[in-house]
C-alpha cells in the first residue's frame, strides 16, 4: 500500500485515511504513519473514514494504538466521515471518550 | 442494530478471528501481533501484552505490548513460586488485587499501576504455563465484567494454543537437528572405520599399496558420472574401499608373492571375494550392496568371472562398477609381475572387453570422466592426481578416448537395430 496518498497535511492537522487497510494487518503502517506525524509535531489528527465501511478488532486496536501515541503528546484526534454503523461501535466501545466524531471534511 | 447486539456481533467476530489465526497463520510473530490487535480491539482495551513463558531459566518474554512505556521490562524472569500460583488460577483472569501478592508484580508495582493493568490471564495448555496476557483498562472506563472475562479468556486461550504449537515446533525441529548431527558424527566414524579397514588391507599388500582407496575413488569417480545422488556415490566409494577386505585372512606371502602363483596359491586368494562378504555381511552399513561389492567384484558379464561365475543381469551394479575400477588401477599400476601398462594399452583394453568383462555404459562413464577432465569442462582433477599427470596428459589420450567412446555407442543397441 501506498501512503503516500492515505496522509494529507492540512496546515497543522494531519488527515489519514483509514481505508480498507485498517481492519488487516497492515494497519499497522496507518498507526506508525501517525505516530510519525505526531513526532513530528502535528497538533491535530484527524482520521477519516470517508472510504471505510465497517471497523473490526483489529481496526479499533490500530485506532487506539493512535489515540495512545496522542495523548501522550497531547495531539487531539477526531474521527470524520464516519457512518452510522461505525459511529455508534466508536460510542459503545467507548472511543469517544477519547476522539470526538466531527462532520465531514468536505 | 440494538448497541448491544452490534457491541457483541464485534467481540464474537474477534473471537471467531482469532480462532482462523492460530489455526492457520504460518508466520507465528504475525499471528501474535494480529491476535493482539483482536484481543484489544474486541473490548477496546487501551493497553497490555502478550508474554510467552519459557520454563528453562523461568523467562518472560514480551512478544507484543501496547501502551505499557519504555519502562517496561521486554524480557524478564519471574519466580518459581509465581509458576505455581499462576498453574493454581487455570485460566481465570487474575485481578491486579490478587495479583500484587507474586514476586513478580512486587517487582514491577509501580508500572503496573501506573498503567493500569486490571487483568492477568495465565495461558495455560496442557498443564503448562506457556504464556501471561495482561490487559489494562477499557476504552469506555468501565470495569471487565463477567462476560467480558469470560471473552478475553477464551481468546487467550486460543493465543495460548498457537504459542504451545510454537513451542513443540521448535522442540521438534532442535531434535531433528540434533538427529542429523548425530547422524553426520555417525557417518563420519562410519568413513574413518572404512579408510582405516582400506588402510589395513593396503598395508599388507606391499606391491599395491593404495589400491583399496584407488579403487574406492574410482568407483566414486565412475559414480559421480552416472549423476547419482551423493549418498549413493557415497555408497559405492565404501564398496571400492573394502572390495578387497577378504585379503585380510588370506596368507601374506600369496598376496606378496612377486612371482605368478600356482592353481593351490591362486585357489586360495580366489576366496577373498566370499570371504569378504562374509565379514562385511553383519556389519550395518549406512548404504545397501557394500558385501555384495566385495562378493562380486571379480564376476564379468560374459559369466566367465568368479565366484559364481553370474553373467551381465544376475550381477549387482554396484560389484560391476567396482570390478571396473578394480582392472583399471589393475592396469594403471605397477604389479609384482607386471609393470603398469601405457595409458594407450589401458584404454584399448576396456574398449575391447567392454559388454565381455565390463558394463559398455561404465566404461563410458569412466572415459568420459577423464575426458571431461583434460579438455578442462570439467574443474575436477581426480583422474590427474591418481594417475600422475604426466601418464594421463600422454599426446594420444584425448583421441583415443573420443574414439572409445564413439565406438561403444556404435556398438550399442540402438544402432544394432538400425542396421537390421
Ligand atoms: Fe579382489
Ligand atoms: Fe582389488
Amino acid at each position: 500500500m501506498n501512503l503516500e496518498n492515505h496522509v494529507r497535511l492540512d496546515g497543522n492537522t494531519a488527515v489519514v485515511y483509514a481505508n480498507e487497510y485498517l481492519n488487516k494487518i497492515m494497519g499497522e503502517r496507518i498507526e506508525r504513519e501517525c505516530r510519525d506525524r505526531i513526532a513530528s509535531g502535528c497538533s491535530r489528527l484527524m482520521v477519516s473514514f470517508r472510504d471505510t465501511e465497517i471497523v473490526n478488532s483489529i481496526g479499533i486496536s490500530i485506532l487506539l494504538g493512535v489515540i495512545d501515541a496522542a495523548s501522550d503528546a497531547d495531539t487531539e484526534v477526531l474521527f470524520t466521515d464516519v457512518n452510522d454503523d461505525i459511529a455508534h461501535l466508536f460510542e459503545t466501545l467507548g472511543l469517544t471518550r477519547h476522539a470526538q466524531i466531527v462532520a465531514s471534511l468536505n | 442494530m440494538s448497541e448491544p447486539q452490534q457491541k457483541l456481533i464485534h467481540t464474537f467476530s474477534a473471537l471467531a478471528d482469532i480462532g482462523q489465526e492460530v489455526a492457520h497463520k504460518y508466520n507465528f510473530h504475525e499471528m501474535i501481533r494480529t491476535s493482539f490487535h483482536l484481543l484489544l480491539g474486541s473490548l477496546a482495551i487501551m493497553r497490555g501484552g502478550i508474554a510467552r513463558y519459557s520454563r528453562l531459566g523461568n523467562e518472560l518474554n514480551f512478544l507484543a505490548v501496547r501502551g505499557l512505556g519504555d519502562d517496561f521490562p521486554v524480557s524478564t524472569s519471574i519466580d518459581p513460586a509465581d509458576e505455581l500460583e499462576f498453574l493454581s488460577a487455570g485460566m481465570s483472569p487474575i485481578e491486579l488485587s490478587q495479583a500484587k501478592m507474586l514476586i513478580f508484580f512486587q517487582q514491577y508495582q509501580p508500572i503496573v499501576e501506573k498503567k493500569g493493568i486490571e487483568l492477568i490471564i495465565p495461558m495455560i495448555v496442557h498443564d503448562e504455563l506457556v504464556g501471561l496476557v495482561m490487559l489494562g483498562e477499557k476504552a469506555s472506563g468501565e470495569p471487565f465484567n463477567s462476560a467480558d472475562r469470560a471473552i478475553v479468556q477464551a481468546m487467550a486461550r486460543h493465543i495460548g494454543v498457537g504459542i504451545y504449537q510454537r513451542n513443540l515446533m521448535m522442540e521438534l525441529e532442535r531434535k531433528a537437528e540434533q538427529n542429523r548431527r548425530m547422524y553426520e558424527e555417525m557417518r563420519l566414524t562410519y568413513a574413518d572405520t572404512v579408510k582405516s579397514f582400506a588402510a589395513a588391507i593396503d598395508y599388507k599388500d606391499k606391491y599395491t599399496e593404495g589400491h583399496s582407496v584407488r579403487v574406492g575413488k574410482y568407483s566414486e569417480l565412475i559414480a559421480r558420472q552416472l549423476d547419482w545422488s551423493d549418498e549413493r556415490i557415497e555408497g559405492v566409494a565404501v564398496a571400492g574401499y573394502l572390495h578387497d577386505v577378504g585379503k585380510l585372512t588370506v596368507e601374506r606371502n600369496i598376496i606378496n608373492s612377486p612371482q605368478r602363483i600356482d592353481a593351490k596359491e591362486s585357489a586360495e586368494l580366489n576366496k577373498h571375494p566370499a570371504v569378504g562378504y562374509e565379514i562385511l555381511l553383519p556389519i550395518h552399513h549406512p548404504y545397501t550392496d557394500v558385501p555384495l561389492a566385495a562378493k562380486y567384484h571379480h564376476e564379468r558379464l560374459d559369466g566367465r568371472g568368479y565366484p559364481d561365475g553370474l553373467s551381465d543381469n544376475e550381477i549387482p551394479y554396484i560389484a560391476k562398477i567396482v570390478a571396473l575400477a578394480d582392472s583399471f588401477d589393475a592396469m594403471t599400476t605397477n604389479r609384482p609381475y607386471k609393470a603398469r601398462r601405457p595409458a594407450n594399452e589401458v584404454v584399448e583394453d576396456l574398449q575391447r572387453n567392454s559388454g565381455k568383462q565390463f558394463a559398455p555404459e561404465l566404461v563410458t562413464a569412466l572415459c568420459e570422466g577423464m575426458l571431461s577432465e583434460l579438455e578442462g569442462t570439467s574443474k575436477d582433477r581426480s583422474f590427474r592426481k591418481l594417475l600422475g599427470r604426466e601418464y594421463m596428459e600422454a599426446s594420444e589420450m584425448v583421441p583415443m578416448l573420443k574414439d572409445i567412446l564413439n565406438g561403444i555407442n556404435a556398438t550399442g543397441p540402438l544402432t544394432l537395430i538400425a542396421s537390421h
